[in-house]
């Protein structure tokens, strides 16, 4: 994280907090047909920060990640506006491809969904049709890395011709997320990634978000209070298409300002 | 906390909780009362039973203590339900302390009886009725959620303090005065201390009910009006210290 | 439940029913096994029925005869070209070897009738020996010539011996010389290789299926190189491309209902567009491989949509996420994954089309065709054509023949789905 160091003393304190934050939602507005998912949600996200989004099932929190790299484009009778800048640029402006973003914004399912295909194969597939590669041992070096990183290399480096399909629910999440990174992105969004996962596998997968962490910008959609309080630094509350209350994961799980906040994270929803 | 939880036994579980603490609060004051009340009456039995009763704080104590375990390692409660459940832990463990001083000031009763009765006793039930209707409060206030309560018995303490420190003053006028009451006086001069300890322990109780309700701790300074650690035995003398010959 | 009465347990309630509930159970399933065992049973009469009836066509009746080569019958101007050699009366040849064996019959009727005893491609089968050998000529060889249908029927037992010496169709004097050949040990069956690799002829002896395996084979081609492709991408269009509207409803609907359209109708477009206005030429596989196509098509793209909708959701949520393009996704993840049902829905389709008579009846593929075809736009037919034709010849002969075309059509669709299966496997193991 980069802090603005030298700082004019005279000024308020919260201009310490980091430079402009990796993602702006601006008013944003999301309608399936005549349903409106999302009411005037604003949110900003930190560089280098797991920012976790709770909420009741149908809050709205997955259709906003959906936003994040477009995904929502595919369905016919959904309707998006207000802004999302990435970095500054509109993500749903003319000159940005859904594609080129979908290089930038990687995303990891809430089923593991390795591809019928080998492992390698898997995390080779992005790094390929984005023409990332000129030869083949840079695309190995890249596979490897990208496990490496996902912290599967160890348990598949001997068979990395395997189908990926053969390997458990956590390695099959884990190269899920090797895949993901593969592409180099700068935003990873998970939707309930461990929601289909053992406590051991969950354990697992949440020690590699928080490494990492440290080069990537991750926003993780999860039902679990317990996850969103163990792997974020950031908690952002939705409720009916809404963002109720945002604030340091710490403060949230403490000290919610917001009594539907409250309500949810300690289960008393009426 | 306007609706109940979901699951309808971690509300009864937190609702034990509470009665627990209430049942403790309840013994602690009513302890504190008999303490002071056979100080003044030079009751032995009731300081007997007083002294007794601490047990059943201590058992008190050690059931909230592993019920609070129990909560959080099967319901892992969070936001206001973790600071009840951490509050309550907090407050059994400074109830357990109350509990502690008022069965000190009760064990002293046997042995001020057998000495002359000293003037200065009435001090004694003057303090310990304001340290009383403090846990008395912090308690109201725990049991309503009150933080506005809390604050005044926090600032009540201050009161406490004084009169600790003007008890501090007179008991050490007595001795001066009549060194055989020195006995009597120091064992009075203990009582007055737990008493000043009790109310300390009430106090915070009081910041752990503000906690309880706001989520935040109480920052600004305490008032203290304890300036005995200060106070020297008696007025300087008016002559210049002699000079060493 | 009313505390007056003594109180069941839900238990004995449960056990009562119990064994109703089994029962039940049991006569579902004996009802399965009987309803299968139907099945079979039908199967295993057909298939026998047909191949008891045809198997006999793979074998046809010879008679050893001695023949002379003689010179002056096939050569009379003695050039020994190959051209001459062609023209030479061998029709004669294999008549005069008949009455050789039988000397002793004169007159021209009771010579006739022996000349009948042997086919009338007997001549043909000794032009080729000498085509082939052209040092025959002059010399005398013991040969096998095909015999005629009237005496293979005899011989394979199909005609009724009568009372008066006679037989079906063979007078009593050529049952006599026929039985004077088996005593000689003059009459023999043959494999069939003329049935597996000619032609078809008027005459049953002498009539092939092969021109119909190879018309057949030229029109699945045709029908899979257009239902294929066209199909399939009509299918990946519709179902992973085209937006949800009034109009792609109403192309999925009328797709749906061409599968049904009789193929009778499709017959009739063949006739008239394809023949009519584009002027194809008729009974080609060409013609009958496009119609056969048209008919295929709604098949093939109903069979592709199902197997591509049936492709997981996830696997194409996985590619978009990692910015995979719309043809990426569909042609890296969702078309190897719905292959294997596409080619199963091709292959019932082809199948169908393997089967259809009528409308190739339309584009004229029923005219009777000799020979052999080896280009797309050679006139042919096919084999249930083939096996239509011969059923409704008259001639005993032909009965045996359509039992047997029938099995090698059978045969024909066996290798067709191995092919397929095969295939499957092989796309399937890629991954």
């Amino acid at each position: 994280m980069e802090f603005v160091t030298d700082l004019d003393t005279s000024g308020p304190p919260d201009s310490i907090l980091p430079t402009t934050p990796k993602i702006i939602t601006e008013g944003l507005n999301v309608f399936y047909g005549d349903n409106q998912a999302l009411i005037s949600v604003n949110l900003n996200i930190n560089e280098n920060e797991v920012t976790a989004l709770i909420g009741p099932s149908g809050c709205g929190k997955s259709t906003y990640l959906r936003c994040l790299n477009r995904m929502n484009d595919d369905i016919e009778i959904c309707r998006v506006d207000g802004r999302i800048l990435l970095d500054g640029e509109d993500i749903y402006g003319r000159q940005l491809d859904p594609v080129q973003l979908r290089a930038r914004v990687g995303m990891v399912f809430q089923k593991p969904n390795p591809f019928p295909k080998s492992i390698f194969d898997n995390v080779a597939y992005g790094p390929k049709i984005h023409g990332l590669v000129r030869h083949k041992a840079d695309l190995e070096e890249i596979v490897m890395n990208s496990l490496e990183r996902a912290g599967l290399a160890n348990e598949v480096r001997d068979r990395l011709h395997e189908p990926g399909t053969s390997l458990s629910g956590g390695q099959q999440q884990r190269l899920c997320i090797a895949r993901a990174i593969a592409v180099q992105p700068e935003v990873i969004l998970m939707d309930e990634p461990c929601s289909a996962l053992d406590p051991i596998a969950t354990a697992k997968i949440e020690e590699l978000i928080d490494e990492l962490r440290q080069n990537y910008t991750i926003i993780i959609v999860t039902h679990s209070m317990q996850q969103a309080a163990r792997v974020s630094q950031r908690t952002a509350f939705f409720h009916l298409g809404e963002i109720v209350e945002i604030g340091e994961t710490a403060q949230i799980f403490t000290n919610p300002r917001d009594e539907r906040t409250q309500g949810y994270i300690t289960g008393r929803f009426g | 906390m306007s609706n109940d939880h979901i699951v309808k036994s971690y509300d009864e579980e937190l609702g034990r909780l509470n009665d627990l603490l209430a049942r403790m609060g309840g013994i602690a004051e009513k302890q504190l009362a008999d303490a002071v009340q056979a100080v003044f009456k030079r009751d032995v039995e009731l300081a007997a039973n007083t002294v007794a009763s601490d047990q059943q704080i201590d058992a008190l104590e050690h059931q909230i203590d592993a019920f609070v375990v129990q909560l959080l390692a099967l319901r892992q409660p969070i936001a206001d339900d973790l600071r009840e459940v951490i509050a309550a832990l907090k407050i059994a463990s400074h109830l357990e302390r109350v509990g502690d001083y008022a069965a000190n000031i009760a064990k002293r009763v046997p042995a001020l009886c057998q000495l002359p009765v000293v003037k200065s006793v009435h001090v004694i039930p003057r303090m310990g009725g304001l340290a009383q209707s403090m846990i008395s409060s912090v308690l109201d206030a725990y049991a309503d959620r009150d933080a506005h309560k809390a604050i005044e018995v926090r600032n009540a303490d201050e009161q406490v303090d004084e009169m600790y420190t003007s008890v501090f003053r007179e008991l050490l006028t007595y001795m001066m005065e009549d060194p055989r009451d020195i006995t009597a006086c120091t064992h009075l001069l203990f009582a007055a201390k737990n008493i000043e300890r009790i109310g300390d322990h009430a106090t915070n109780i009081a910041e752990y009910v503000y906690f309880l309700v706001h989520g935040t701790a109480l920052t600004d300074e305490r008032p203290k009006g304890d300036t005995s650690p200060s106070l020297v035995s008696s007025p300087a003398p008016s002559g210049p210290i002699p000079d060493a010959p | 439940m009313n505390n007056d009465q003594p109180a069941i347990s839900i238990a004995d309630t449960v056990a009562k029913g119990l064994r109703r509930r089994r029962a039940a159970e049991i006569r579902l399933r004996i009802y399965g096994i009987a309803a299968i065992s139907f099945v079979l049973m039908a199967l295993v009469v057909l298939l026998g029925s047909i191949v008891s009836k045809g198997i006999s066509a793979f074998q046809q009746t010879h008679i050893a005869v001695l023949v002379n080569f003689d010179r002056e019958k096939i050569d009379p101007a003695g050039s020994g070209k190959i051209e001459d050699l062609r023209r030479g009366d061998y029709d004669g040849i294999a008549r005069n070897s008949m009455r050789a064996a039988f000397p002793g019959v004169s007159g021209r009727r009771n010579r006739r009738a022996l000349g009948k005893m042997i086919s009338s491609g007997a001549g043909d089968q000794l032009r080729e020996m000498v085509m082939a050998n052209p040092n025959l000529i002059g010399t005398r060889q013991r040969v096998w010539l095909l015999a005629s249908d009237e005496i293979d029927m005899l011989n394979k037992g199909y005609a009724r011996r009568k009372p008066d010496g006679s037989a079906t169709k063979v007078s009593r004097r050529q049952v006599a010389w026929y039985d004077a050949l088996v005593v000689k040990g003059a009459v023999e069956r043959h494999l069939n290789w003329r049935f597996l690799t000619g032609g078809d002829s008027r005459e049953p002896e002498q009539a092939g299926v092969w021109a119909a395996v190879v018309g057949s084979a030229l029109t699945m081609i045709i029908t899979l190189m257009l239902a294929f492709p066209l199909g399939v991408a009509a299918a990946i269009y519709l179902q992973e491309f085209a937006p949800k509207n009034r109009w792609t409803d109403i192309i999925e609907v009328n797709i749906n209902n061409l599968a049904a359209v009789p193929s009778i109708v499709f017959g009739l477009l063949g006739l008239t567009v394809i023949l009519g206005f584009f002027g194809l030429p008729r009974s080609t596989p060409l013609v009958g491989g496009i119609v056969l196509a048209l008919m295929t098509l709604p098949t093939v793209i109903i069979a592709s949509r199902a197997a591509l909708m049936s492709v997981p959701p996830s696997i194409r949520e996985a590619a978009r996420g990692l910015g995979a393009s719309s043809s990426q996704v569909v042609f890296h993840h969702v078309l190897p994954l719905a292959m294997p049902g596409i080619m199963t829905g091709t292959i019932i389709g082809m199948a169908r089309a393997l089967g259809e008579t009528a409308p190739l009846l339309m584009i004229g593929m029923v005219a009777f065709i000799v020979d052999v075809p080896s280009k797309f736009e050679d006139a042919a037919t096919v084999l249930p054509v083939q096996i239509y034709l011969w059923a409704d010849s008259p001639e005993r002969g032909f009965v045996e023949k359509t039992a047997a075309a029938t099995m090698i059509l059978l045969v024909f669709l066996l290798a067709m789905n191995a092919a397929a299966i095969l295939l499957r496997k092989k796309f399937e193991r890629k991954w």
